[in-house]
């Protein structure tokens, strides 16, 4: 049984920790301040962070497709951006250091990650885009659905 | 660092299963096969939530408001404080289960008991805690009508608070008022012995409606979401028109049919979704409970390796991980 070699830095080695046991609690250290700030925010929603960062594009169709790329920043409140940032940062973290990510080759990193990464993207702009239709479809001026009665 | 269990003497040979591209046992492998795939399944969960929530986007309940509860603290609305506890309880097992694996590596038996004991604890208190989240949804605190349309209105009326003028909740509990002459529940004993009527709900709209109209002080409060990311009150006047004229039934609580916090789809995705992960998190203390005896038995010191906490703790962070990204969907955006 040869020793188990691990990674023993994070955050691009700035943080570097002597021993595996001492990372973990590291990372522990980390992930509960991430929640600690995202529960935090969560309770006292600052009014800063309750608009998007930018307006929608007006015109043509490079309009739309900037509205698309820039969906994040143009439809959602700077807060609600700032936990789904926060929670990806945390899934790294659990990923790379709890399940040992950061100790497998590269070729299994990525075949996991990218193919998840890949697909789930996909997934949610495809049902995202759907139900912004949707929605468009019940409350729009022309729309044949009523719904407050 | 042969970490495998069976050798198939085929190790060094390029064709028929020797020979390790990705440097992974094929149980690890196959560990995050499955991973990946169950990730996919739980980002189609959430992402038909996202869509349902975009569908409806201007009525969805505001979770702030439904998730305030707190166990021993009657009464008070604290929103987030369970569930980050609840979130700190997972990733403190996450540990645990990472510290289990660390001493298993270094062969260490005793620590890799403790630690395995302390994550089936952590994940027992969590699906604990989730089961009390269920129970105190399904619940309800203040009651609701549903009207016509499936939309619901919930009472409140305004009250000021450190010199701020807020809309507080009141319970339908607090103001409707008995009519006498209300239909009973059918039982087989005094009607059509064959047919059996889900039990009626504690009040009936009329008696919601009289409570009101004896009240002036009681505004109502519809699910729609107005520029300020609050929910619409209506007058005085429109509160009592909308309960007379569209109210349909009492609600208190949620069920997979009506919910008394706004779209009956918020209760079904909630139930679904956490119901889902909580079945993981039961089973992923099932696992462990098993490999804790086989730990105890000595299995792993036999085999020389002890691959298989490693295994079932991938299998444990991920459930860690699905927690996070629900979290995120269900409590706080």
């Amino acid at each position: 049984m040869a020793a188990h070699e691990h990674k023993l830095e994070i955050f691009r080695g700035l943080w570097k920790f002597k021993s595996n046991q001492q990372k973990i609690w590291g990372v522990l250290v980390f992930l509960t301040f991430v929640t600690a700030i995202e529960v935090i925010l969560g309770i006292y929603k600052p009014d800063v962070l309750m608009t998007p960062l930018m307006s929608p594009f007006e015109g043509g169709f490079f309009a739309t497709l900037g509205n698309i790329l820039f969906s994040p920043v143009i439809y959602m409140k700077l807060l609600n951006l700032i936990f789904i940032l926060l929670t990806i940062v945390k899934a790294y973290y659990i990923t790379w250091d709890f399940m040992h990510m950061r100790d497998e080759k590269g070729s299994l990193r990525k075949m996991v990650v990218w193919t998840g990464v890949f697909l789930i993207c996909y997934l949610i702009f495809i049902l995202l885009q759907e139900g912004g239709y949707v929605f468009e479809v019940y409350n729009g001026d022309d729309s044949l659905i009523k719904r407050d009665f | 660092m042969d970490s495998t269990v069976a050798s198939t003497g085929t190790e060094g040979k390029t064709w028929g299963g020797g020979n390790r591209p990705l440097g992974a046992s094929y149980g690890k492998l196959m560990m995050w096969f499955f991973i990946v795939s169950d990730a996919l399944t739980f980002s189609g969960f959430l992402a038909a939530y996202g869509f349902s929530r975009f569908k409806f986007i201007e009525s969805w309940p505001i979770a702030d408001e439904v998730f305030t509860h707190v166990p021993f603290l009657h009464g008070q609305e604290l929103p987030m404080i369970y569930v980050a506890f609840m979130t700190f309880i997972l990733i403190m097992s996450s540990v645990t289960m990472v510290l289990a694996v660390d001493a298993g590596h270094h062969m260490n038996k005793s620590k890799v008991t403790l630690y395995l004991f302390l994550t089936i604890i952590g994940g027992a208190i969590f699906v604990g805690s989730q089961a009390w989240e269920w129970a105190t949804f399904i619940n309800g605190d203040y009651g609701a009508v549903q009207t016509k349309g499936g939309n619901i209105l919930q009472f409140g009326e305004y009250v000021t608070e450190d010199g701020k003028e807020k809309f507080k909740r009141i319970s339908i509990d607090d103001f409707a008022m008995t009519v006498e002459g209300q239909r009973v529940e059918h039982e087989r004993k005094n009607g059509l012995w064959f047919v059996d009527e889900a039990p009626l709900p504690e009040y009936s709209v009329s008696e919601i409606y009289n409570g009101l109209a004896a009240n002036e002080n009681i505004l109502v409060r519809t699910q729609t979401i107005d520029e300020n990311g609050q929910k619409t009150v209506l007058s005085r006047e429109e509160s009592l028109k909308q309960v007379k004229d569209n109210g349909q039934l009492v609600v208190k609580g949620a069920n997979l049919i009506v919910n008394e916090y706004g779209t009956s789809l918020f209760a079904d995705f909630f139930f679904f979704i956490t119901g889902f992960h909580g079945f993981h998190v039961f089973s992923g203390v099932v696992i462990n409970i098993i490999i804790f005896f086989n730990v105890i038995l000595g299995t792993y010191e036999r085999r020389g390796s002890y691959e298989m906490v490693e295994k079932v703790g991938l299998y444990w962070h991920f459930v860690d991980l699905v927690w996070v990204f629900v979290f995120t969907f269900f409590y706080l955006v």
